[in-house]
């Protein structure tokens, strides 16, 4: 009896020190993702030890957190951000690695293109110097992120120096409310088992409330198991894997497709597979959530007030809370509902596919945002998102609700291009960070479902998107 | 990569949980493409009462007073003691390379985030795990004593206090291997260069649509 991630342990050990099963190993890489952050010290000292990448079309490269949002045809105007991009464009060229360039349709943000690519494919090892990796476990993955030295051994020799993590099993049974998404559910668990409730384990996700979940969801899921401490979540082939895989442009085709899908219809935890830890969730109980504090942790729903830390018991917490309303500036026992925005922000890797854009735009149809609301941008995940949502008719909802609608990249989940919050801006936001400066030094960021943010920027504050729904 | 076989040097308490990546070293400093100087945005929003931007001098920048690595009595530490979940959230290298260059060898908490805790170990920086009830005991007598020293032993995996109370911590026999040599872990999966190519072979002929 195995589990999915035993088993996809296991297809990848070249080596191994011992026969104990937290043996240090070397694990092969199929999929090697790179953006420009990460990577230019990471070929650098490839360079300079006189080393080539081991296999070139294991790697696909973007930039994609410095790029700028608007007016690219004028070039980047901030001379550090284009150098790094410069930088990676010439690593690339000169290793003949496939470079998706700014200017390129199919450029965005790395976690959305490996897969909408077909480049993520069931049964891989996908890593890449970028902690949301974990995004890429919806395909029955294993995919994490690893720091820029373990790009250069990755690209030096295929392989990492790797242990074998617990495993977890969160199960989420029952049917989600109208409303309520993937999103939702990321940060309840996340709520419920702490930031470093999933540290030293890889997750898998199980359960019919995900199997209901469309690839776009699945990924929004994996995508925050990094926020719960875990290196990877991964969810098992089915139908709806398959189905999103047919016919994109790195997958196999023919003969060979039929073979992969004999394959990936094995990846899944055997029944009466034994998981080191198992958490439980019922979907129904969820509302929609919003964070109120500087860590995705701190969290609650939508019908929800900040906790006071007067109650809290425990001294170190009572003074994480207190720091935490402090820098928010949010008084103890607030109701979510009465917390006003200065900002939204829908993109970032955890959300900004089509049906993210789609899920907010229905919410956004025929309103528009409040005047509380200094800006509102749309950051779709990458070219071909965007595009395809242009072709739906989305980007009009968008702007004429009053939201701008900008070119792919990371943006202001990471805010290293020009959009960012000001000192004190209130964010509703759809990525996956609400650390301290995260979204720009002095910047409060709440982190919400896309169908949550637009809800926020029409009525200015936090409502819940149940009622309008 | 850098050796590391002990440190005895200056403590510093840093007295909060989930200290993240985006804390350690904020992103505008990651558009460096090189791996030195970030030691001076260490903390940057805790550390100056200004925005820090790259290539801003920081003889020019005003010190946050209250910010524990600015007091006096701290100067010159090389062991960071911290509370739960250090380094959380990215993966950038950025935030160990920063601590490294800011001259600490060593941080002490009762958990770290997976990959920074990884990350430490690549770059000669020893990341250790202690109790929760023996980091705060250690961040009371830190506070307590001006000048408290620590004393790491990687050999013999042991914390000393400067009344000689010795704290044991474990840590993965192939990194203590190589943080003691300072090996140069690409050059070591190097020697298996035929087993990696034998196991790719295989792979392809097994599940050709990896290699397309």
């Amino acid at each position: 009896m195995k589990t999915l991630y035993d088993k996809l342990w296991e297809a990848h050990v070249v080596h191994a020190e011992s026969d104990k099963p937290d043996s240090t190993v070397l694990l092969y890489i199929d999929r090697h993702l790179v953006h420009e952050v990460t990577s230019p010290q990471a070929f650098e000292g490839l360079k300079l030890a006189g080393r080539k990448p081991w296999r070139t079309r294991s790697i696909l490269a973007v930039a994609d957190h410095n790029v700028p949002t608007t007016n690219r045809k004028n070039g980047i105007s901030d001379p550090t951000s284009q150098l790094q991009i410069e930088t990676l464009d010439q690593n690339c060229d000169e290793l003949g690695i496939t470079e998706f360039k700014m200017n390129d349709l199919r450029q965005g943000i790395v976690h959305v293109i490996g897969p909408e690519q077909g480049a993520t494919l069931p049964g891989m090892t996908v890593v890449c110097g970028d902690s949301h990796t974990s995004t890429h476990g919806a395909f029955a993955c294993l995919a994490f992120g690893i720091g820029t030295s373990e790009v250069e051994h990755v690209l030096a020799t295929q392989c990492l120096v790797a242990k074998k993590s617990k495993s977890m099993q969160v199960l989420v049974e029952g049917v989600l409310g109208k409303g309520v998404t993937a999103k939702d559910i990321a940060l309840n668990i996340i709520g419920k088992i702490g930031t470093a409730g999933g540290t030293g384990y890889a997750i898998e996700f199980a359960g019919n409330a995900i199997r209901s979940l469309s690839m776009e969801g699945r990924m929004t899921l994996c995508n925050m198991a990094i926020e719960a401490g875990a290196r990877a979540g991964m969810i098992a082939v089915d139908d709806t894997t398959i189905d999103y895989i047919k016919g994109r442009p790195f997958a196999p085709k023919g003969q060979m497709w039929e073979s992969a899908v004999n394959y990936w219809r094995t990846l899944k935890s055997d029944e009466g597979a034994v998981f080191d830890c198992v958490v439980t969730v019922n979907a129904a109980e969820i509302s929609p959530q919003v964070t109120w504090g500087t860590s995705p942790e701190m969290v609650t729903s939508i019908e929800g007030s900040v906790p006071d830390p007067e109650s809290i018991f425990d001294l170190s917490k009572r003074n994480d809370v207190e720091s935490a309303l402090k820098y928010m500036g949010i008084k103890p026992n607030t109701p979510i509902q009465a917390i006003y925005l200065d900002k939204i922000f829908i993109g970032s890797c955890t959300n900004s596919r089509i049906e993210d854009l789609r899920e907010a735009a229905s919410i956004l149809k025929g309103k528009r945002i409040a005047d509380n609301i200094k800006l509102a941008i749309v950051v779709p995940g990458s070219g071909l998102v965007k595009s395809q949502a242009e072709q739906e008719g989305l980007d009009q909802i968008f702007r004429a609700a009053g939201f701008e609608w900008r070119e792919p990249g990371c943006s202001m989940c990471l805010a290293m291009n020009d959009d960012k919050l000001l000192p004190g801006e209130r964010c509703a936001s759809t990525s996956n960070r609400n650390f301290e400066g995260r979204q720009g030094p002095g910047g409060r960021t709440h982190l919400v479902s896309p169908a949550m943010a637009a809800a926020a920027a029409v009525a200015g504050h936090f409502v819940d998107v149940r009622l309008i729904h | 990569m850098k050796k590391f076989t002990d440190c005895d040097g200056l403590a510093v308490p840093l007295d909060r949980s989930n200290v993240d990546t985006d804390a350690i070293i904020p992103k505008q400093f990651l558009k460096s493409i090189k791996r030195s100087g970030f030691g001076q945005n260490l903390f940057d929003e805790w550390r100056f009462l200004d925005t820090g931007e790259p290539g801003k001098e920081n003889l020019h920048r005003k010190l946050n007073p209250d910010f524990v690595l600015n007091f006096p009595r701290y100067q010159g530490a090389r062991i960071l003691v911290t509370r739960d979940n250090f380094g959380c959230g990215s993966s950038r290298e950025h935030a160990p390379w920063a601590l490294q260059d800011y001259g600490f060898e060593v941080i002490i908490a009762p958990s770290f985030a997976d990959i920074f805790f990884n990350n430490c170990f690549k770059i000669g920086l020893l990341p250790i795990v202690l109790d929760s009830k023996v980091v705060e005991k250690l961040i009371a007598q830190i506070q307590a004593t001006e000048g408290y020293r620590l004393a790491i032993n990687l050999e013999a995996q042991t914390v000393t206090t400067p009344t000689k109370e010795c704290y044991h911590f474990d840590v993965d026999s192939f990194r203590k291997h190589c943080l003691i040599n300072g090996l140069d872990e690409i050059g070591l999966t190097l020697q298996h260069t035929d087993k990696i190519k034998l196991f790719e072979q295989k792979r392809q002929s097994e599940q050709p649509w990896l290699f397309i």
